[in-house]
């Protein structure tokens, strides 16, 4: 049990990294620390680091959380945690 | 019928509703008071989410905001829809797991300390207080400019209104009350945004549209305002930074872990009946809270573009900007422009005495600029703007029928109210579970609790309507403080309980009031100690913004940072938190046995 719980956390925690990183590339990266290079591209009439920061980042977010709750899901019941 | 007729109508018809729902979900017992009984939907739960988040100011000033930021305002846009994801991930179903009716509870039974608990309830109180004054200030504009009535009138009606059913309802009547507002606000701000985009770009989606083409020309929306705002001294749109790159970083920062330890927005999550549940929820506020948050910056470079394009023909044509014939002659000026003017957001003074209104940059950094105003015989701008017009206006410019702008006005008001019933739960729930009922009167029955609670409503209610009242003139400020707040002391405290088995009572105490500590400090140093005049101190830190060019509204993160370095160094010289606290932890990282959400110790 105490190994199960152990793992549990790795692959959560695992989970939790893989999602933040790309959480940070696209808001303080293509949104912040990337945007003028990224501006140089133009999408549908947006510069793209603009459109990251005023619009993009926020799509990926709501993505983002969506691909957690259902992994999470997954991995609640590989380790045989989940909820009844 | 008159407009102000219609808007009575469609006002008082939300009030209606809102006293409806009231009356149908009163709260009869402890749980349905503090968390709506556990079994709200984890969709309905996202719908009141938003509604619970989107404030005032989210739905009159951010589009204004961005507007005058242009680029810089997307800090606001990704920091307060950011929070999300690390709110999803990193504390709601965790604390959902954990099952108790508040945050300082948590804080409290995870750091085994009555003081501990103690410290939150007072981060959450200065958070929420400072915020709520932010919100009735809110519902005071909000009635006063779309109705007509003095700010007090506006205040005691919307007191009155949350009154009605927050007090009665408890969260069980706020979480209904705030999806019915969620559909009033969001209706309110995007059809009025679909019908701007339309007109200028001919695409229905505004969030595709702020990328469009203006109709009629091969020129995209955003590029010809860049050509604009330049032209006229400002700085172009699609890059103006807010101070430097590294402020914004930061401020997002703040604005992100700020969103996920704000109390009102955490015990949203306790509403629903499962972990996975609060997972999912937090996908669907943040989807909810999406569809205006992608509309905004819609609206911001389209009310923008609009107004140039009222007070200058050339803006339109692609003529001179500085033409003498381009200014619009003041007596031909649009009807919806001298009905805001009545109400002081909009001013002209005729400063070269032409008759004709110039609206430019006079304050302007670029040579060129102000070389052709010279030219043109501008003796300065003579229009001044008031930035909520950006969304206020909106149904006027874009010619849209009476009845949209009275739909504004009740969404204006449904957002200010929502929020304010947030906050006023959290702060309610925090006197008479964590204080009375945790503290001073640990033997009181759930009756007792539950009048308790309601008595701590009535309460929150009157103090934040004599502090709407009587602002304490520093309203403006409160938001971002609220925000610095939340993340400096209750954010870290909150997430090492969850993510380190081994942080103590020590560390985490000493982290929560170093965080607020320095956070209030630097706010206080460049905005007076509690915002009075005169008792500035900047000048002590060597001089504004001394910390790497940080601007107080930003300096949560910092915060937040000194509140980690505070805790682990405590920790590692104080002992190790007892063995029962380590299988806690162990056992609030699984969602197997989460019970239903209860108040017992």
């Amino acid at each position: 049990m105490e190994a199960n719980s152990a793992g549990y956390w790795k692959a959560t925690l695992g989970l939790l990294t893989k999602i933040m990183i790309i959480w940070f590339l696209v808001s303080y990266g293509a949104g912040i620390l990337f945007q003028p290079v990224l501006d140089t591209i133009k999408i549908g009439g947006y510069p793209l680091g603009f459109w990251f920061a005023q619009q993009g980042s926020i799509y990926i977010f709501i993505a983002l959380i969506f691909y957690y709750a259902k992994k999470m899901g997954e991995i609640d019941r590989k380790f045989d945690v989940h909820e009844d | 019928m008159d407009l102000q007729t219609l808007t009575y109508l469609v006002v008082g018809a939300s009030f209606a509703l809102y006293i409806g729902i009231a009356i149908w979900a009163r709260a009869g017992s402890t749980s349905e008071f503090y968390v709506a009984g556990g079994g709200v939907h984890p969709i309905t739960n996202g719908m009141a989410t938003a509604a619970d988040w989107m404030s005032a100011a989210s739905f009159i000033s951010m589009a204004g905001l961005i507007a005058n930021m242009g680029y810089g305002g997307s800090l606001f846009l990704m920091g307060w829809t950011g929070g999300y994801v690390i709110l999803a991930m990193w504390l709601a179903p965790y604390l959902r797991k954990f099952g108790k009716f508040t945050v300082p509870q948590f804080i409290g039974d995870r750091y085994y300390s009555k003081s501990a608990s103690t410290v939150a309830v007072v981060c959450l109180l200065m958070a929420s207080i400072t915020y709520v004054i932010g919100q009735m200030t809110g519902v005071g504009v909000a009635f006063s400019r779309f109705l007509g009535v003095s700010n007090e009138t506006g205040i005691y009606l919307g007191m009155a209104i949350v009154f009605a059913y927050a007090v009665f309802g408890g969260m069980k009547g706020i979480t209904y009350t705030q999806v019915a507002q969620y559909i009033v606000l969001i209706a309110a701000y995007t059809i009025p945004a679909i019908f701007i985009s339309l007109n200028l770009t001919g695409n229905v989606f505004p969030q595709l549209g702020l990328g469009g083409t203006l109709v009629g020309t091969d020129t995209t929306l955003l590029e010809r305002l860049n050509q604009i705002v330049v032209d006229l001294g400002f700085a172009e749109y699609t890059t103006s930074l807010p101070g430097s790159r590294l402020n914004m970083f930061v401020y997002t920062v703040s604005l992100m872990i700020g969103t996920a330890g704000l109390p009102h927005v955490i015990i949203r999550f306790f509403t629903v009946p499962k972990v996975s549940d609060a997972r999912y929820s937090a996908g669907w506020a943040l989807m909810f809270i999406a569809i205006l948050y992608t509309t905004a910056p819609a609206v911001a470079a389209m009310a923008k573009y609009n107004l140039h394009q009222t007070v200058n023909t050339a803006v339109a044509t692609g003529g001179d900007l500085h033409a003498p014939e381009s200014s619009l002659v003041y007596e031909e000026r649009p009807a919806w422009m001298a009905r805001w003017e009545k109400t002081g957001l909009l001013k002209w003074e005729d400063k070269n005495g032409d008759g004709r209104i110039q609206y430019y940059n006079d304050a302007t950094k670029n040579a060129d600029a102000a070389a052709k105003a010279e030219q043109a015989g501008w003796k300065g701008n003579e229009l001044t703007v008031n930035a909520d017009i950006m969304v206020m206006a909106n149904p006027e410019i874009a010619l849209l029928p009476n009845w949209v702008i009275a739909l504004v006005a009740a969404g204006g008001v449904a957002a200010a109210l929502s929020t304010a019933a947030g906050l006023l739960l959290a702060i309610s729930a925090a006197v008479s579970h964590d204080l009375i009922k945790n503290v001073i009167k640990p033997d009181i029955s759930e009756k007792g609790e539950l009048m308790a609670g309601k008595l701590s409503m009535v309460g929150a209610i009157i103090l934040a309507g004599y502090l709407g009242l009587n602002p304490p003139g520093f309203a403006a400020g409160t938001v971002a403080l609220a925000f610095g707040i939340a993340a400096s002391s209750l954010f870290p405290a909150i997430m090492m309980g969850i993510f380190s088995k081994k942080m103590n009572k020590e560390g985490a105490m000493a982290g929560m009031l170093s965080g607020l500590f320095v956070t209030l400090f630097y706010v206080f140093a460049h905005k007076g100690i509690f915002f009075i005049k005169g008792t500035e101190f900047v000048d002590l830190i060597g001089g504004p913004n001394s910390f790497f060019g940080i601007t107080p509204e930003a300096f949560g993160a910092i915060g937040a940072l000194v509140n980690f370095a505070v805790a682990y160094v405590v920790d590692k010289v104080t002992k190790e938190p007892p063995e029962h606290i380590q299988h806690l932890v162990e056992s609030v990282r699984i969602p197997r046995g989460a019970k239903a959400v209860d108040g017992a110790h």
